[in-house]
């Protein structure tokens, strides 16, 4: 019990003192996992607009498969894109292996499915008479996928911050392709197991500390967009 | 936009929704300026004859053509910009009542600065100028009915088509949007094709009232 509390007190004497090596995990992990919601984004939004808007072949099977790899395991992710840019994959050329982009890379095929399943329930959730008001006020097709996805905005919302919560989380997937390496591919996750590994409780404490505070922030970031969404909506 | 010439022709439309046929062979023009009512019991097609004359939805077969100065216009944006559909639920925007004013504006292209102008101008024709700045999902049904309206005509179109636009409002706000009618009826724009099952109402604004029956069209009678 002693040594909990003394790792705690330490903990927080290192935040309080904003102790360099700790802001460096932490921005590298804000900066990776950041980066890899935008790409995510970039890919998911437009394809959960394709998805809501237009009707074509394998649409079900694609949806089918997005909602499956919402629950995608990270590890299972790390390997995958382990063996893509190991030298033998191939994108091995690249040399790219423990490096921060190939851990955007895999915490981007993390949060992709997340970010467009959840806008593509956000967009259909949109009630049709939208369209309909839309078209009869002279919109062009563009024009009206547009207004539906302003509609859907808040769902939207929702679906990245999700996004960001799954990636910011997991430590499986960027341990196997970013190596844990100090000062260059360590974030906050990777350096919790380390550190708990050898016994330096107070660095992981600190950490975990900080992890929890930006989750509980994206959850009431989250809490508060849903509620302003049904306040509109009532 | 002018009305200048505007003119719609049915010809033999007809819809069915699975095994129930919703209109058969209906045929009319609109040829004149004025207020069109279509009447007829609930279920009888009114909404989706409108649906169908507004080029919001097509019929299985017949044909729904405008014209302008005897030549046929295409079905393209320019003419659904000059016609407007208000639905009985308005639709509105998850914005602001200004911002649901300025859709149809903005999506012509209009200036920030002339916007703002006729939007204040139209919300006052509809007293709802002091609700300007309100969200459009917190507004009583009546009024969202009345903006409804507002952000169709704002818009200014040659044709306005508006589907039962008292059948969710209280008696006040009935009372105000067959003002706004009436005014339109004296104004002579925009043409208005309206459906109603109050036959009350009907004979209040109608210059011309269409007898809708089971999915069929009876011949008009004109109370000019």
């Amino acid at each position: 019990m002693h040594s909990i509390i003394d790792s705690f007190s330490r903990a927080l004497f290192l935040i309080l003192n904003l102790n360099k090596e700790l802001l460096g995990i932490i921005f590298l992990s804000i900066k990776v996992s950041g980066t890899a919601l935008v790409a995510a984004t970039f890919i998911g939004l437009p394809l959960s607009a394709l998805l809501g808007f237009r009707k074509f072949p394998l649409k079900g099977l694609i949806i089918s498969l997005l909602n499956t790899f919402m629950g995608l395991p990270p590890v299972v992710v790390g390997l995958f894109v382990y063996l893509l840019l190991s030298r033998s994959g191939p994108l091995g050329f690249m040399g790219l292996l423990y490096t921060p982009p190939a851990m955007v890379m895999a915490q981007t095929i993390l949060a992709f499915p997340i970010v467009a399943s959840l806008c593509y329930s956000a967009i259909v959730s949109v009630d049709p008479i939208i369209r309909q008001a839309s078209m009869t006020l002279g919109a062009t097709p563009f024009q009206i996928s547009m207004t539906i996805i302003n509609e859907a905005r808040y769902g939207i919302m929702s679906g990245i911050i999700a996004g960001f919560g799954r990636v910011m989380a997991e430590v499986g997937a960027i341990l196997i392709v970013g190596g844990n390496i100090a000062g260059y591919t360590r974030v906050m996750t990777t350096t919790i197991a380390l550190e708990t590994d050898k016994g330096n409780f107070e660095l992981a404490l600190a950490l975990g500390i900080i992890l929890l505070v930006i989750s509980l922030s994206i959850n009431l970031g989250l809490h508060a967009i849903q509620k302003r969404g049904a306040l509109i909506q009532k | 936009m002018t009305n200048k010439d505007l003119r719609l022709a049915i010809t033999d439309i007809s819809k069915s929704y699975g095994s129930n046929s919703v209109l058969k062979n209906c045929s009319f023009t609109f040829a004149e300026k004025g207020v069109y009512i279509l009447t007829g019991p609930n279920g009888c097609g009114k909404s989706t004859f409108l649906r169908i004359a507004s080029l919001i939805e097509d019929p299985d077969s017949g044909a729904v053509s405008y014209f302008s100065d005897d030549e046929v216009l295409a079905n393209d944006i320019s003419l659904r910009r000059r016609i407007t559909l208000v639905l009985p639920k308005a639709g509105l925007f998850n914005t602001t009542v200004y911002g649901n004013m300025a859709y149809g504006l903005k999506i012509r292209g209009m200036q920030k600065r002339d916007m703002e102008d006729k939007v204040d101008g139209y919300l006052k024709s509809f007293g709802l100028l002091h609700k300007k700045n309100q969200k459009a999902l917190t507004l009583s049904s009546g009024e969202s009915q009345r903006l409804g309206i507002a952000r169709a005509m704002v818009t200014e179109p040659d044709l306005l088509f508006l589907d039962e636009p008292t059948a969710s409002v209280d008696q006040k706000n009935s009372e105000i949007i067959e003002e706004i009618i009436l005014k339109m009826k004296k104004q002579g724009k925009p043409t208005v094709i309206m459906t109603t099952h109050d036959a009350g109402q009907a004979e209040r604004l109608a210059d011309y009232l269409i007898r809708m029956n089971e999915g069929s069209l009876e011949p008009s009678i004109s109370l000019k």
